[in-house]
């Protein structure tokens, strides 16, 4: 059946625009618009005592300059809190333009709006802001000792503790378990600071007509963005629309919303009644988006001869930066996925999410993640080392069984939701890995160190998606959704589900995301759920409008609809083609028409005999056209799983560390398409390689951040990636209609700690901190 | 405010006469004056290679060149790749090898790949890596891209 085309690794959709030059990403749309610019803090933390603008106001081309005074009380509130928890007893968030106190270097303190971004660049240099500097807090240790205050009303600089406690089966506590354990082990990991860096930073154009406002921002999150501007300006939601046009990468820094930008744009749109663009450069992005991972973790284990955890105490320094507008996402995230694929006596972490006068932390792939399972992958690596076991026999001691499934970890995840595995099969996941990579006849050598690390990740968190679907009396199907897209593909695979579900030709389908005109109601892209979501609310629309379709073309047919099914876009007679109906006539039918604009329209009109005259064109309970609209809304996240296995090779004398072998199977439950998700796992695992052992953001004593260029901040190129070598395993997810997991942060999540496996296997060295740079690891050698 | 030149410029065989301030890079004059949006600024320090277009056949990094010295040169941008009967071979590998995802990187590297495929037809694996280690791209883990370089030069090699 040539309409079977979940599953197929169907080419993308979206490429022919995109390879021709031909997308249309933030910076390419408002030609001739206004152009904001930022003056931001070159302060780790100051009172700003004076802005002088006097000079700056001779540029050429000037149009505005604006600073936190001049903001009307409602824009200049603090920006939301997004995600309140009740352990974030001092949740903190910026103003739009700094109000008093600048707190990391890169917060805005005053915007300039101008003719183009070189003359509003000119203006912002002219501009004297007299600072009086004050004590910066950098290093997640020293903030905890609480000498200087990052935001005065915050004792000690925390913003949040948490403590979770599983206890075992017989009610006893982690701690307790530890110390009557036969063997224990207690050990620090640092992980330092990175960040998302997409290739194409953030950026907001926006356009006011006198009555409605078009925003167009290059966001993870169109609708939100929408209502958190319509709130902040006062406009009614309805006279506000959020485009999210093509965006050149998120990784999560895009999710985070309203940034200063997308609030103060619109507004100055609105108030000079002018179009206003604003392109965030690559400088602007190391000191005023958003960074991640930064962790120190006190880890305590107590374990059995085989290797079997009976309690594990991790205690976390979570560095959540200056604001805390995403709440504590990363840290919960961190602790509950810590978990990975095992089944542990019982479990106690704690951690305290610290202010430092840098840039704040939020979500980049992977989440906390790649930290919990850095540690838990350490641990395992410390255990079996300990014990003269194999590494993977430890692991397999301690994982979950297939007939175990749901299981469940007695946590609260992300979502609020408990932390329950829906499905899995570890144990052939690790043989399938073993298998690729080689593990049994790995030959040890010098300088040459295999190293492993699995994950378990809760992707498609909820609270709900939806999908849109239109047949046109073409035969066109449009199908939209209100989540966006930054490279995954959407296109693709949500045309796929569809042609699929309605028996049509892919070419038939166009799909549209993040456009809040053609749907409004949407939560955003991140944490692995888009494919889960939409596809599945997507998939559910289709069963309805095929449903629809099928009722209106058995009253065509005189047939029973149980009868039907669609064929390239044609309702038929199961066995009999003859008896048939396209879908775009169908589509004509659905829709009762007093006037013909065509031959086709005409079928539907009054006198075309097409309804009968006892009952109304448009039946009770029914609705013109052939369309549907459905939501997916989960009890709570499906789990996907993955375990990576790497060969290292280390110089014995410069200690380069060099990637010569990467495998990975990964488990996603069914795969919609499956060149995507391959996709989707080597661009994670290059970001993990960077993490591993390239990227970092360096904050020196001062709270400067030394090396906030691509010159110094050090992302891969294509020389220092590994081909990746993939394995896949299907287990559907039992908890939606499609049974599928996400996939988007999957690559990115174990690298870490597998690199970090392998080369302690090389060297024989405990490598207890990731990046790992060669002067690092030449240090470590002694 | 810097004086204003009056250059010419032949972009994708069509000459363009556009009056630019001294400091205009090429990048902005493209992508602003030109209203060839194709090409894509991701670092402004050249290093990420987004802005990459082929002066005389040969890439360069636009945001690393004032508009006023790429005077009375040919330019060729991802808006020029593609010929009469469609996308060039380097393009359609590219869509073939599932080598891009948000497509932000990917007109650097289809001008970069360009260059490379014109200059050495038969690259060998190391010189592919070679070939595109200026480059940045975030999505793709490299190795579709690097998988589609050897797929144009086969395209290429079929079709000349």
């Amino acid at each position: 059946m040539t309409t079977r085309l979940f599953g197929e690794p169907v080419r993308r959709r979206e490429d022919p625009r995109l390879l021709t030059g031909q997308g249309r990403y933030l910076d390419d749309l408002g030609s001739g618009a206004a152009a904001a610019a930022f003056v931001r803090s070159p302060h780790a933390h100051a009172r700003v005592r004076d802005i002088d603008v006097t000079a700056a106001l001779d540029v050429d081309g000037l149009i505005a300059i604006y600073t936190w005074e001049d903001l009307p009380e409602r824009v200049g509130r603090p920006l939301p809190l997004l995600i309140p928890h009740p352990a974030l007893t001092h949740g903190r968030t910026a103003h739009p333009l700094a109000k008093e106190v600048v707190r990391h270097v890169g917060e805005p303190v005053v915007m300039v709006v101008a003719a183009d971004r070189y003359l509003a660049e000119d203006a912002c240099a002219l501009i004297e802001v007299d600072y009086e500097p004050l004590k910066p807090v950098v290093g997640v240790e020293d903030a905890v000792q609480g000498g200087h205050l990052v935001h005065e009303d915050v004792p000690g600089n925390i913003g949040a503790r948490l403590v979770q406690e599983v206890p075992s089966a017989a009610g006893l506590g982690a701690e307790e378990l530890i110390d009557s354990a036969p063997h224990t082990l207690s050990f620090r990991l640092d992980i330092e600071r990175s960040a998302a860096t997409p290739l194409e930073g953030r950026g907001v154009y926006a356009r006011w007509d006198g009555s409605d406002l078009r925003v167009y921002s290059s966001t993870q999150t169109s609708t939100s963005v929408r209502m958190a501007v319509a709130a902040a300006l006062g406009l009614p939601l309805t006279n506000v629309e959020v485009i999210a046009p093509d965006v050149g990468g998120g990784f999560g820094v895009k999710i985070v919303h309203p940034w200063p930008e997308e609030i103060l744009v619109p507004w100055a749109a609105m108030l000079l009644g002018r179009e206003i663009k604003w392109t965030e450069d690559r400088r602007e992005h190391f000191v005023s988006s958003a960074h991640e991972r930064g962790q120190v973790q006190h880890v305590r284990v107590g374990f059995d001869d085989e290797g079997r955890v009976l309690g594990l105490d991790v205690r976390i320094l979570h560095d959540h930066g200056a604001y805390t507008p995403y709440g504590i996402i990363v840290p919960i995230v961190t602790s509950t996925q810590l978990l990975g694929p095992y089944k542990l006596g019982a479990y106690r972490v704690e951690f305290s999410s610290v202010y430092t006068n840098t840039v704040q932390v939020t979500p980049y792939r992977g989440a906390g993640r790649p930290q919990g399972v850095f540690c838990m992958e350490r641990t395992m690596d410390k255990i079996a080392r300990y014990l003269g076991k194999d590494r993977t026999d430890v692991r397999a001691a301690n994982f979950i069984q297939p007939d175990e499934f749901p299981y469940d970890q007695r946590m609260t995840f992300q979502d609020g939701r408990p932390l329950i595995y829906d499905s899995g099969n570890y144990p052939e996941m690790l043989r399938l890995l073993k298998e690729l990579i080689g593990w049994d006849d790995f030959e040890p050598a010098p300088n040459r160190g295999i190293g492993v690390g699995c994950y378990v990740e809760g992707t498609g968190v909820g609270p709900y998606e939806g999908g849109h679907v239109q047949v046109t009396s073409d035969g066109r199907v449009h199908v939209s959704t209100g989540l966006t897209s930054q490279g995954q593909g959407h296109q693709t695979v949500f045309a796929q589900i569809a042609a699929t579900e309605l028996g049509v030709p892919i070419e038939r389908v166009s799909v549209v995301t993040g456009d809040t005109r053609r749907f409004g109601y949407a939560v955003g892209t991140f944490a692995s759920r888009a494919a889960v979501m939409s596809g599945n609310a997507i998939a559910l629309a289709c069963r309805k409008v095929r449903e629809k379709a099928l009722r209106i073309a058995a009253d065509a047919l005189e047939a029973n609809p149980a009868d039907l099914e669609i064929t390239d876009g044609v309702v038929h007679v199961v066995g009999d083609p003859t008896a048939a109906v396209p879908l775009s006539t169908v589509a004509v039918l659905s829709n009762p028409l007093r006037y013909a604009f065509d031959d086709e329209a005409a079928k539907a009109t009054q006198f075309a005999g097409a309804s009968s005259p006892d009952r109304p064109p448009v039946a009770e309970g029914d609705e013109p056209g052939l369309e549907g609209r459905d939501y997916y809304s989960p009890i709570r996240s499906t789990f996907a799983a993955g375990m990576h296995a790497a060969v290292v090779e280390t110089d014995p004398l410069t200690a380069e560390i060099k990637v010569v072998r990467y495998a990975v199977v990964h488990d996603c439950g069914r795969l919609i398409n499956p060149m995507i998700v391959e996709g989707q796992i080597h661009g994670g695992v290059a970001q993990g390689v960077g993490g591993a052992l390239y990227e970092r953001m360096v904050y020196d004593p001062h709270g400067q951040l030394v090396n906030a260029s691509f010159m110094d901040f050090l992302m891969p190129y294509a020389t220092e990636i590994p081909h990746i070598e993939t394995g896949h395993l299907e287990t559907p997810s039992p908890l939606n209609p499609l049974g599928i997991k996400g996939a988007g942060e999957a690559g990115v999540i174990p690298v870490s700690a597998v690199i970090a496996s392998a080369i302690e296997d090389a060297e024989g060295i405990e490598i207890d901190r990731m990046p790992i740079s060669p002067s690092e690891l030449f240090d470590l050698r002694g | 405010m810097s004086r204003e030149h009056e250059i010419t410029l032949t972009v994708n065989g069509a000459a363009h006469r556009v009056r630019v301030p001294g400091r205009r890079l090429l990048s902005d004059c493209l992508r602003h004056d030109l209203g060839l949006t194709g090409t894509h600024v991701g670092c402004e320090h050249g290093v990420c290679g987004c802005c990459t277009v082929l002066l005389d056949g040969r890439p360069v990094r636009s945001c690393l060149m004032l508009a006023a010295t790429a005077d009375g040169h040919e330019i060729t941008t991802v808006e020029g790749l593609a010929g009469p009967d469609g996308m060039s071979p380097v393009q359609r590998a590219f869509a073939d090898c599932h080598a891009l995802q948000c497509g932000f990187c990917t007109p650097g590297f289809l001008c970069t790949v360009t260059a490379l495929l014109e200059e050495n037809p038969e690259p060998t694996d190391e010189e592919v890596l070679e070939g595109i280690s200026g480059n940045l791209c975030r999505c793709t883990g490299y190795q579709n891209i690097v998988k589609a370089v050897r797929r144009a030069a086969e395209l290429k090699a079929e079709e000349s």
